[in-house]
């Protein structure tokens, strides 16, 4: 194991200035018949960072995830993880990596350390290693008191641990987490939450995640690509795609009726408040933007009670960009009205905020 | 990676998880032990008398000794057949689990996840086997095979048992739902039936006799029968041995074949 994972890292060229990147796809495509999940996937995830897979269901995570774990074959396209071609050598794919997948993967008739156990054996460690490695995993994840009870008695969120300490048995570098959160209590995503940091940052390891919650890419990910019907319609930090989106605004409030109506005149596009006596200007909050802002005003005198600036929230980003791609794709999507077998869960993000 | 060695690690592997699952989930196995012991007893019991005076067995309608020399041997073949149950239930039920998933996205060899299945079972259902000959010898069979003949005959047994674990395999990978998984292998559990096991096939009409001559459990069940009872077997047991090849390979191709094919969709 130790010698596989040596070979992974010693593949990926070792160069100053660029490192390759741990994962790496380049117009990845997958289509069933004639009905298309994904159209041209591109995307380089560095080493050691979260990357955030973001999209409503039915959008094609599941099925990137299950092309890049080597599930199953992308119908056209290339894709490298750790260094390696998925379809050329899957197998060094494989002991790169390590998979949470969106149900949980554990066997149920066999109690937490035995699953932890069964993975040891499969990563072929030797069995006092593989003790020793369970019981610093079920130590990790708070599942000792548990650890000889079977799984099928774990509670949701007992069984997400056990199915991450599983994925973690053979070290993997990198680790793909489909929707890790999904129907998890708020102390429970708090507590995964917790765990998938700590492995970048103990660990550094490289994190692939998808996931419907807006918030749980704003809190994890470096990045966030956004996927709506097996398309990329925006990538970058979660505070570049907030800026990308009109809705941001700049709100100054006035002490009175006079500053109000001047300013007013002064920003045609502006929406005024008589009653609040604020002026909503549409804009996003950079430091050039305010400063234009704050310049007008002061060239014209007039003094603003309080200035606050509204960044849209990823809520704004997500349903604009998908919103946005199911227009202009209006005809495509009425000829194929699901494109993945996922659409029980109903789109949640709004009301299932963790704070 | 996936070097030979590898592959039998991890077949072990596999295999120390399917006995734990037997030993967790027992009543699966003893139903199918069951099924076996309870037509013994009907057959022996219930219906033995009529059957045995009906195809000529000496001792007449109030022995039932004789009949269950002539019976014993079907009813052990088709503890072996309602294994492919057992067999053909648990790999779908598995295949429903993520953790198939979870073993596709490892660097284990790919075939161990089916060979531990199957060696699994083949070893239940030899312990069903002693279980059902050890009920059979207690209610009056007395078979006259030397430890020759027993060792050919427990061979013959775990030839057939790794062919229809194989095919039920296959059929567990191929069913849908775990219902239609435990229904696919019924048609086997009936076969035997409908060939030497409960009566000659020289008792049945024409058209019956001519699929039991040449159906392959027929064979099989008189080399059983032959080598137990120490009769002449003749040339069912190259037949009975080409069958179970044959079967063993169709399953095994099969249930790779498959096995490659389902990732889930």
């Amino acid at each position: 194991m130790d010698a596989d994972t040596a070979a992974a890292s010693s593949a990926a060229p070792p160069s100053a200035t660029t490192r390759s990147p741990a994962i790496r796809t380049l117009g990845l495509h997958k289509s069933y018949g004639d009905k298309v999940v994904l159209d041209g996937i591109d995307l380089s995830i560095p080493e050691g960072t979260i990357f955030a897979l973001l999209g409503p269901n039915g959008a094609g995570k599941t099925t990137t995830v299950q092309i890049l774990t080597t599930l199953i074959p992308a119908t056209a396209g290339q894709a490298q993880v750790a260094g390696h071609d998925l379809t050329r050598s899957p197998g060094a794919v494989r002991s790169a990596i390590g998979v949470t997948g969106q149900f949980a993967a554990l066997d149920n008739l066999l109690t937490a350390r035995e699953n932890l156990l069964l993975m040891a054996d499969l990563h072929h460690l030797p069995r006092r290693e593989g003790r020793q490695r369970a019981a610093a995993l079920l130590d990790r994840f708070d599942l000792t008191e548990a650890a000889a009870k079977p799984v099928a008695t774990f509670s949701g969120g007992m069984r997400r641990k056990l199915d991450l300490a599983m994925t973690l048995v053979g070290n993997p570098r990198i680790i793909f987490l489909d929707e890790p959160t999904t129907g998890l209590d708020p102390r429970s995503r708090r507590t995964m939450w917790e765990i998938i940091r700590g492995l970048v940052a103990d660990d550094g390891v490289t994190i692939f995640l998808t996931t419907q919650y807006l918030d749980e890419a704003d809190q994890l990910a470096d990045r966030i690509a956004v996927l709506d019907h097996g398309k990329l319609v925006a990538e970058g930090t979660a505070e570049e795609l907030k800026r990308r989106i009109p809705g941001g605004h700049i709100r100054l409030r006035f002490a009175d009726p006079d500053g109000l109506e001047s300013a007013a005149a002064l920003f045609g596009s502006a929406a005024p408040d008589r009653e609040a006596l604020t002026l909503q200007i549409p804009g996003d909050g950079s430091i050039p933007t305010l400063r234009a802002v704050l310049d007008v005003l002061d060239s014209a005198s007039i003094e603003a009670e309080a200035l606050t600036v509204h960044t849209p929230d990823l809520d704004d980003v997500f349903l604009t960009l998908t919103d946005r791609s199911r227009r202009s794709d209006r005809t495509a999507q009425q000829a194929h009205p699901r494109t993945a077998p996922h659409s029980h869960d109903s789109l949640n993000s709004r009301t299932e905020k963790a704070r | 990676m996936s070097t030979p060695s590898y592959a039998l690690r991890d077949s072990m592997t596999m295999l120390r998880r399917n006995l734990k699952h037997a030993q967790r989930y027992p009543s699966m196995t003893v139903s199918l032990v069951a099924m076996p012991i309870l037509m013994l007893l009907l057959f022996v019991y219930v219906f033995g008398g009529a059957l045995g005076h009906g195809i000529g067995m000496p001792g007449g309608a109030n022995d039932h000794g004789a009949y269950v020399d002539y019976v014993a041997p079907g009813i052990i073949l088709m503890t072996v057949t309602s294994g492919a149950i057992s067999t053909a239930v648990s790999v779908s039920m598995d295949m429903t689990e993520g953790i198939v998933n979870r073993f596709r996205t490892m660097a284990i060899a790919r075939s161990s996840v089916l060979t531990g299945h199957v060696v699994g079972s083949v070893v239940q259902t030899l312990i069903s086997v002693a279980l059902v000959t050890g009920v059979a010898l207690a209610v009056g069979f007395r078979p006259h095979g030397t430890p020759l003949q027993w060792a050919a005959a427990l061979g013959l047994l775990t030839l057939l048992a790794f062919a229809l674990t194989w095919l039920a395999a296959a059929m567990g990978l191929a069913a849908k739902t775990v219902e239609s998984a435990s229904n696919a292998p019924m048609p086997l559990t009936f076969l035997p039936f409908l060939g030497s096991a409960v009566v000659p096939p020289e008792s049945m009409p024409t058209g019956l006799r001519w699929f039991a001559e040449y159906q392959p459990f027929t064979p099989i069940n008189e080399t059983l029968r032959g080598l137990l009872m120490d009769t002449p077997v003749g040339s069912s047991a190259t037949a009975a041995v080409a069958w179970c090849a044959g079967l063993a390979l169709v399953g095994y191709v099969w249930a790779l074949t498959n096995f490659r094919r389902t990732a889930k969709r």
